[in-house]
């Protein structure tokens, strides 16, 4: 009898703890939008890495499009359709990714934002193509949307990575630097951007050579790249680039301090959120990066045809969320979301339809990543020409200044 | 290699390796008391990052004080795994028992990532951001903390095992525990020491090891199996030898990486470890076989 009892103390145990967790603990952080009662709900499915390495990318996206979603009910939905963004937690894992996009179709979502990371979208997007529904990416890999051919269900709202490497490309040439080091993650985004980074074309074309040993790559998770660095110094290299998002550059700031490494170190714009600041400390500092004009919208003159949205979504941001905290990752999905909403306020909620619109109709649309100009052979939209598509910052006194040539 | 890089490797390597040293030292004590192998001790080093962080940045406890009261946080939590998970398993068999730790780490992984945190955190460096020259190479601070607290530890850990009581009577549970309950030594009592002593290892190489690197609710995974490894080079017997094991992979991980020998290049770092576990029990296999006939 005794035993009897003890099994029935753990079995109530076990279920409250069942209880208490997997409220929080199932497959997918279940995040969103309750819509106004009305019309029937406009359904979109939204993937982003709210958790794991990627997550101080994700975590401005989710509310961004919790805020986007209330403003326009708010306002009276989509034709007074109510809108409903079904949010999960891709946990930045591209697995648990695709597992989600599978669940988001099963739902009846008529378009997908996200994910966040290359690697995730990558995965997700063959996915997306064979339900046929479109993927508004917020990932900057150029393979996620390159061939078009391929990708026809495909965009993706960042810069593209090898219109970032012209950018960094550009300003190393213009600063009489020829022999360069590269320090690139071996997965994703950083895999990606590596295959432009050693292309001989696109090093001809700067005048740019990369060192012997100067090739150096270090794991996702991989927290100290010393003697990848130390390797690097014993070259002639005259600058780092490194390409990665969270939070391989962090630490290579860090470590290239503390080997009192002096020559600049460049990367993408995969390190435009705060938390590079705070995770590098110090060694911050001097670090270049590209990105669109989100980072540096206070900056901006005011004759600047994006400042008056930016610094809109910025104070809009700020208030829903906090202060601080705005980056570039929210603006893509802000990108993303307003495409799609665009298209659903013309088409009404018809996939095909949908994906079309997006193609065809997003013309000189200003978004937060640039002037968006989307169409059959460029499912990206922004524009090619680096001066044009990118700024650079520079951390100075742990803050975002805009670099001006 | 210059001398001024195969010292700046040296460092790196004793560096990591002192972080191994600590898990395998955790490993060893549990194993040798208890005979089981606890596949939670990479979590404890976890904690010892998680906890400290939540204490300095959440609750706002100024550093020295949260360290020590991360250390013994982590050090109850390895008690209680003991108390709730262990011992209440009664009479299940060593391999039951260990998988029991394999589920308790996951629980405990999966917990620190809800509850605490879930992004990757850094602790403040305990004397500042400015390396050391030495020798050509150049020192993080905190890397001498790191080596420095490791050899303390093991110090206090040798004495406290030959000169004090409880520590003469781990020792003796661990040679013959039959023989030690017969003198009156609980086993399990010793069993629960040996618990707390372990997680207390880990969450003092967490405390010192956060500061240098990032840390995440995840890295216990990376780091217990390392550590695992430094305790099989020692055997799973001596603490001394787990500490030599650790430092041993560390710099062979290390220069490996930095060599590039083979296929070994940055990206496949973590394969070293599991190829020298692999060497490891390919030679010891034969040994422990031995051992175990021979009682």
């Amino acid at each position: 009898m005794r035993n009897y009892l003890k099994y029935a103390v753990v079995l109530v145990l076990v279920i409250a703890l069942l209880a208490l967790g997997g409220i929080s603990c199932s497959t997918g952080e279940e995040g969103g939008t309750t819509p106004t009662p009305s019309a029937t709900p406009y359904k979109v499915g939204a993937l982003f890495a709210s958790s794991g390495f990627n997550s101080t990318l994700g975590q401005t996206q989710k509310p961004t499009v919790e805020m986007l979603v209330d403003q326009i009910n708010k306002a009276g939905g989509i034709n007074g359709h109510p809108l409903e963004v079904i949010i999960y937690d891709t946990k930045s894992d591209t697995a648990t990714a695709t597992t989600l996009a599978n669940k988001l179709i099963e739902e009846g979502v008529v378009a997908i934002i996200g994910p966040t990371s290359t690697g995730e979208s990558m995965a997700v997007k063959t996915i997306a193509a064979q339900a046929n529904v479109a993927l508004v990416s917020c990932a900057a890999g150029s393979v996620i949307v390159e061939p078009v051919g391929n990708n026809t269900w495909v965009f993706t709202t960042p810069q593209l990575d090898y219109v970032a490497i012209d950018r960094i490309y550009t300003y190393l040439q213009e600063g009489n630097i020829t022999k360069i080091a590269l320090l690139t993650d071996t997965a994703g985004f950083g895999a990606a951007g590596r295959k432009w980074l050693v292309d001989q074309t696109m090093l001809g074309k700067y005048g740019l050579s990369i060192v012997p040993n100067g090739d150096q790559t270090y794991g996702t998770s991989d927290v100290d790249m010393q003697a990848q660095l130390t390797k690097i110094s014993g070259t002639a290299a005259q600058a780092i680039v490194c390409w990665g998002t969270n939070p391989g550059p962090a630490i290579v700031a860090r470590n290239m301090r503390t080997l009192g490494m002096t020559i600049p170190l460049l990367c993408s714009h995969g390190i435009a959120f705060k938390s590079f600041i705070d995770t590098a400390g110090t060694a911050a500092n001097g670090v270049i990066f590209c990105a669109g004009k989100l980072p540096i919208a206070d900056q901006l003159l005011d004759t600047d045809p994006q400042k008056a949205l930016l610094e809109k979504y910025k104070t809009d941001f700020e208030a829903w969320y906090g202060a601080g905290i705005t980056n570039t990752f929210g603006g893509h999905a802000y990108d993303s979301l307003m495409m799609v909403v665009a298209a659903l306020k013309a088409v009404g909620p018809d996939k095909a339809k949908i994906r079309d619109y997006i193609e065809n109709n997003i013309v000189n649309w200003p978004g937060t990543g640039g002037v968006y100009n989307m169409s059959p052979q460029d499912h990206n939209g922004l524009p090619r020409d680096a001066k044009q598509a990118m700024i650079l910052v520079k951390i100075v006194d742990s803050k975002w200044t805009w670099l001006k040539d | 290699m210059s001398s001024a890089e195969f010292v700046q490797y040296l460092v790196s390597g004793i560096t990591s390796g002192s972080i191994y040293a600590l898990v395998g030292l955790g490993f060893t004590i549990i194993y040798a008391v208890t005979k089981i192998i606890n596949f939670a001790q990479g979590e404890f080093v976890m904690l010892g990052g998680l906890i400290s962080f939540t204490l300095i940045y959440r609750a706002g406890i100024p550093l020295a004080p949260a360290l020590l009261l991360s250390i013994l946080i982590t050090a109850v939590i390895g008690a209680l795994m003991y108390v709730l998970a262990i011992r209440t398993a009664k009479r299940a068999s060593v391999v039951s028992l260990i998988i029991i730790t394999i589920g308790a780490a996951i629980f405990i992984r999966g917990i620190a990532g809800q509850e605490l945190t879930k992004d990757f955190i850094r602790l403040p460096s305990f004397s500042g951001e400015q390396s050391m020259s030495f020798l050509g190479a150049h020192i993080d601070p905190q890397a001498l903390w790191i080596i420095g607290t490791t050899v303390v530890v093991t110090i206090i850990l040798h004495l406290f095992l030959t000169y004090t009581m409880v520590g003469k009577a781990l020792k003796a549970c661990a040679i013959n525990p039959v023989a030690s309950s017969l003198v009156g030594i609980n086993p399990k009592t010793m069993a629960l020491i040996a618990f707390f002593l372990a997680s207390a290892l880990g969450g003092v190489g967490g405390v010192v090891f956060a500061p240098l690197t990032l840390m995440s609710y995840q890295s216990g995974v990376m780091l217990g199996l390392k550590g695992f490894v430094a305790a099989a080079i020692g055997g799973f017997k001596s603490p001394v030898a787990a500490v030599f094991g650790g430092l041993l992979l560390g710099i062979v991980e290390t220069f490996v990486v930095a060599a590039n020998w083979g296929p070994f290049t940055s990206a496949y770092k973590d394969a070293i470890a599991l190829v020298v576990l692999l060497l490891i029990l390919l030679i010891r296999s034969g040994k422990l076989a031995e051992e175990e006939r021979a009682g």
